[in-house]
């Protein structure tokens, strides 16, 4: 399957699997949204250029506000991780290369301790924005903490679980081809 | 000039996040303000129908749910008829108060429409619902939404067959209604912790209020008829710095199982409206 037409149907399924299975979850507590959507973000390809990207995470942000009647809300915060995304992939992964050998981030191309460090950081840069959006509407300073921490560790449950469960193959490319 | 352009090349990725960004933020703000925002129309359209054929099978499971509240509904109707009600003494006369509609087509102030509830939230801060009956169907925004038990929320938002309603549980959301003991009137909002409470402040506390007292519209409300049932009064919170009771009150309304609701159209409202406005004017 080609690269383009795997990421459109992950397009797809991203949005709603968080719009029709993890937001209509009965809530735990109030600090709790399970966030998932996010993840096609991180997986998308290296070979994208930056504005691409970051065009793309605001056209997914905004895709996914309108199913939640929030305009523009989750449309921020996904243009700030998919800005944000090559500047930690370049800090964590400078001296391997493995940007072109490899097509997307993963726990193969990148090991388990780089990508784990860019999973954590851009979801809790995800999180403080969205909620911090939230909190300039109503809520306080405890709502704000509480949602981010407890949002944050559930995310990265589901995270876990997603990778286990749809491990990605990645092939090693040489460029001598 | 030329050193504008090489600015805008060498920054090209960083100025296209601001305006994303600021498009974004934009959207977001000019929303919470006034409901309103660019494509919106077209995409409850399309988003309606996709919530349309997910609510199709979900529906099933909640079958029973709806069942049984339409049919509490129906019994507190039946209940009202006024052969239910005779004395024993046949000198007492019971007047039906009842209009019969065709009579009462110039008097009607509220018109009631059915809708299906095709999407529903509870675990937002600020949450929707999405019913399949819209502008073409006679649906305009700031009409009041009721479901079976209780009242629900507000149309904010109408496409061509689907309109957004405002739930109860939306932190800008807000009623006027009366404690139907003592009709003391005060105003009810949401504070964002549990879908199955809602908050009524600005109840004097010279009341006598109880746990378990009934909660009812007001008719100052413009958005919905007097005396529909909001909830029943659940804990009393004194608060010592004012004159005033917070209520904290369980909705009658459950909010996780809503399928059908009704539409109010109040048809007086224009008017009322209209002079509302002119006596504001001439004021200032």
């Amino acid at each position: 399957m080609s690269e383009l037409l795997k990421n459109i149907i992950r397009f797809i399924l991203f949005i709603l699997v968080q719009v029709f299975i993890l937001f209509k979850m009965p809530p735990l507590h109030r600090f709790v949204t399970p966030y998932l959507y996010f993840l096609y973000i991180l997986w998308l390809p290296f070979s994208l250029s930056r504005a691409a990207l970051t065009f793309i995470g605001f056209f997914f942000g905004l895709c996914l506000d309108y199913f939640t009647k929030t305009p523009g809300l989750h449309a921020a915060a996904c243009t700030l991780i998919a800005y944000v995304r090559p500047f930690v992939i370049g800090l964590l992964i400078s001296q391997e290369g493995a940007d072109k050998n490899y097509v997307a981030p993963s726990f193969v191309s990148m090991g388990w301790a780089p990508y784990a460090t860019y999973v954590v950081v851009l979801t809790l840069l995800h999180h403080s924005y969205l909620v911090l959006l939230e909190w300039m509407s109503f809520g306080n300073f405890m709502y704000f903490l509480g949602k981010v921490v407890a949002s944050t560790a559930v995310s990265l449950l589901l995270i876990l679980l997603t990778e286990l469960l749809f491990f990605r193959k990645q092939k090693f490319r040489t460029n001598t081809i | 000039m030329r050193n504008v352009f090489l600015f805008i090349g060498r920054h090209f990725n960083f100025l296209f996040f601001l305006v994303l960004q600021i498009i974004a933020l934009s959207f977001l703000f000019r929303f919470n303000k006034y409901h309103e925002a660019a494509f919106l129309n077209v995409s409850t359209e399309i988003t309606g129908r996709i919530d349309q054929r997910y609510n199709n099978i979900e529906y099933y499971f909640q079958l029973k749910k709806t069942n049984e509240a339409l049919v509490q509904e129906n019994l507190q109707l039946r209940q009202q008829l006024k052969e239910n009600y005779e004395g024993p003494d046949s000198l007492r006369r019971m007047i039906s108060d009842t209009i019969k509609v065709d009579t009462g087509r110039s008097i009607l102030k509220y018109r009631i429409m059915e809708a299906k509830v095709v999407n529903n939230s509870v675990t937002a801060p600020a949450n929707y619902l999405t019913i399949h009956r819209g502008f073409d169907q006679g649906v305009r925004p700031n009409m009041g939404v009721t479901g079976p038990q209780g009242i629900v929320g507000s149309v904010v938002n109408v496409s061509k067959n689907f309109a957004t309603v405002q739930s109860m549980l939306h932190y800008q959301f807000g009623v006027v209604a009366k404690l139907k003991n003592n009709r003391e009137t005060g105003t009810i909002s949401w504070n964002g912790q549990s879908p199955l409470f809602v908050t009524m402040k600005n109840i004097p506390k010279s009341v006598k209020v109880n746990l378990g007292d009934t909660v009812v519209t007001s008719q100052i409300s413009s958005l919905f008829p007097a005396n529909l049932m909001v909830g029943t009064v659940a804990e009393i919170v004194p608060d010592a710095s004012s004159n005033f009771y917070t209520l904290k009150v369980r909705t009658a309304t459950n909010f996780s199982t809503l399928e059908y609701v009704y539409v109010i159209d109040n048809l007086q409202y224009d008017e009322q409206k209209r002079l509302e406005d002119s006596t504001r004017k001439k004021i200032q």
